[in-house]
């Protein structure tokens, strides 16, 4: 394996000197008090991904999101304008959650012309005007007008919608995220609409799985076993160089060659992969995805072979994408200090005949392989990690992006309480 | 044969089309967990060698059209896919240390 060039200064970690190159603490993954502050520092301030536009297809779509860390649930809903709204799921009257079907606790999706909660019989426009009241004369001195849905500030990037739970968000959503970012606009993600959608509730600290998919340092010894055997001596021996890392205020990317293949011998590919030209990096027969070249955003510094990017943002959001046409998207939603639920979504151009479809499932079911060897380490990493027996741990060069993403976290809790005391 | 699941082409395939025509990954899934080695490398062994075949035999219809053995040929290849693992990769139904862990595909492609 060709070395990689890496900056001047020696190394991925000393071209961004804040990072700092000493052992680091796990101690923000296993304490319930760092936890508390994380949800008012971090997912009550930033901006955070709820969905696709496509989840609303017409006027008066809506879907709901529970989000735990911040003890609310959201109502995303494209109006009878277009506009796509969020609102806390509660109703003004007596604080029954709007809309839910069956499980209260449970996500919902659907079309409406307007919001009824099923307690009372309030109803409210798709805009959050409260429209009607039950025995509206029984009321004293109430004005309708008064008794809105309480919004929440949403915007779309690309497609993607984002809500922020802050009264007023100190910074718009493209101020939010920045150039590294706003650089892939133009990335054909409408295009890409067939979609694989996964969720687990995972044992582990949201950050520790975010850590997880940001390194690939760990693909050849952790997934060793998903390759031939006449190729695994071969995959270890290389181990793993990024292509490129980059980071841009709070958000990361790692640039990475993938699995080619389509130029493999025989010997290094599970035979359903040679018959569904398919596998973990995707189909190997890209789409047309209708571009003539790409975004400057999508592989930045031009690697060549570029097999992916993975575009970590903060705090819960990775957008991957593919060389070969395809993208996912990866939501890691805490519950609790040590619990998260995590969203994996694939998304392809919808495939035009079976032959197509099967590759699409083969590199779905490849995805899930992986991911829940990733998923149970997790676990494991989180029980030990809270024995507190080894409290600093080496990162190397490779795991630059876990480095930012815990310097990122103590950053915006130090902020927030210097918000919190004034200074 | 009027209970034929696919086409008649496949017929020799019949003995494992109730087991693994199957519309859901999450079905899937769980037969793969059900089932033993043998099972799934006797199915692996008399469906693989026909694979190319049954994908050539599927993409000649509209995927929002096609004919249902056609489909249930479709399902039997998805099936294909995820007993290639246990048979090709891992020796034993369930993937190596990922005891506790579980994903849930909670939407899918159709078909």
């Amino acid at each position: 394996m060709a070395r990689i060039t890496k900056p001047p200064e020696g190394s991925w970690t000393a071209h961004y000197p804040e990072l700092g190159t000493e052992p680091v603490s796990y101690e923000d993954s296993i304490s319930p008090e760092f936890y508390e502050l994380e949800r008012e520092a971090i997912f009550k301030r930033a901006w955070l991904n709820v969905g696709r536009v496509e989840q609303l297809p017409r006027n008066g779509s809506y879907f709901t999101k529970e989000l735990a860390v911040a003890k609310t649930s959201v109502v995303v809903v494209r109006g009878m304008d277009g506009q796509v709204r969020a609102f806390h799921n509660i109703c003004r009257h007596r604080g029954n959650k709007l809309v839910w079907n069956d499980f209260p606790r449970q996500e919902t999706s659907g079309s409406c012309r307007q919001f009824v909660c099923k307690y009372h019989g309030w109803r409210y426009e798709l805009d959050g005007t409260c429209s009607f009241v039950q025995q509206e004369r029984e009321f004293f001195d109430l004005d309708k007008s008064d008794y809105g849905l309480v919004p929440v500030h949403c915007d779309v990037w690309a497609g993607f919608i984002f809500v922020n739970l802050a009264e007023q968000p100190r910074q718009t959503l493209e101020d939010f995220l920045g150039p590294m970012i706003n650089a892939i606009e133009g990335y054909p993600f409408h295009l890409q609409t067939e979609r694989f959608y996964y969720r687990a509730e995972v044992g582990a600290n949201w950050k520790l799985f975010l850590d997880a998919f940001q390194e690939f340092y760990h693909a050849p010894v952790l997934h060793a076993r998903q390759s031939p055997v006449a190729a695994r001596p071969d995959v270890q021996a290389a181990g793993y160089e990024g292509l490129h890392y980059e980071i841009d205020g709070p958000h990361r990317l790692v640039t990475s060659t993938g699995g080619r293949g389509w130029e493999m011998p025989a010997k290094f590919l599970k035979p359903m992969e040679t018959v569904t030209r398919s596998g973990l990096f995707g189909p190997w027969d890209a789409p047309d995805l209708g571009l003539d070249k790409l975004p400057a955003g999508i592989n930045p510094s031009g690697s060549q072979p570029w097999g992916l990017d993975s575009f970590q943002l903060w705090p819960n959001f990775v957008i991957l994408i593919w060389e070969r046409g395809w993208y996912l998207t990866y939501h890691y939603w805490p519950t609790s200090h040590n619990t998260h639920l995590f969203e994996g979504n694939l998304y392809f151009v919808p495939a035009r005949n079976a032959r197509e479809r099967l590759a699409h499932e083969m590199a779905a079911v490849t995805f899930k392989e992986y991911g829940l060897q990733d998923g149970n380490t997790l676990e494991a990493t989180q029980i030990m990690l809270e024995s507190r027996v080894v409290k600093s741990f080496p990162l190397n060069d490779q795991e630059i992006l876990c480095r930012h993403l815990h310097k990122v976290a103590a950053d915006w809790i130090d902020d927030y309480a210097r918000e919190r005391a004034g200074v | 044969m009027s209970d034929a699941l696919l086409p008649s082409q496949f017929s020799d395939l019949e003995p494992y089309a109730a087991t693994w025509c199957l519309p859901t990954e999450r079905q899937r899934f769980a037969q793969r967990l059900a089932s033993t080695m043998d099972q799934m490398q006797a199915f692996y062994d008399a469906f693989f060698p026909r694979a190319e075949e049954a994908i050539a035999y599927c993409e000649k219809f509209p995927l929002d059209d096609m004919p249902e053995d056609a489909e249930r040929l479709l399902q039997l290849l998805y099936s294909l896919v995820m007993v290639s693992f246990p048979v090709e990769a891992w020796r034993q139904p369930h993937i190596p240390d990922a005891g506790a862990s579980y994903l849930d595909l909670v939407i899918e492609p159709v078909p």
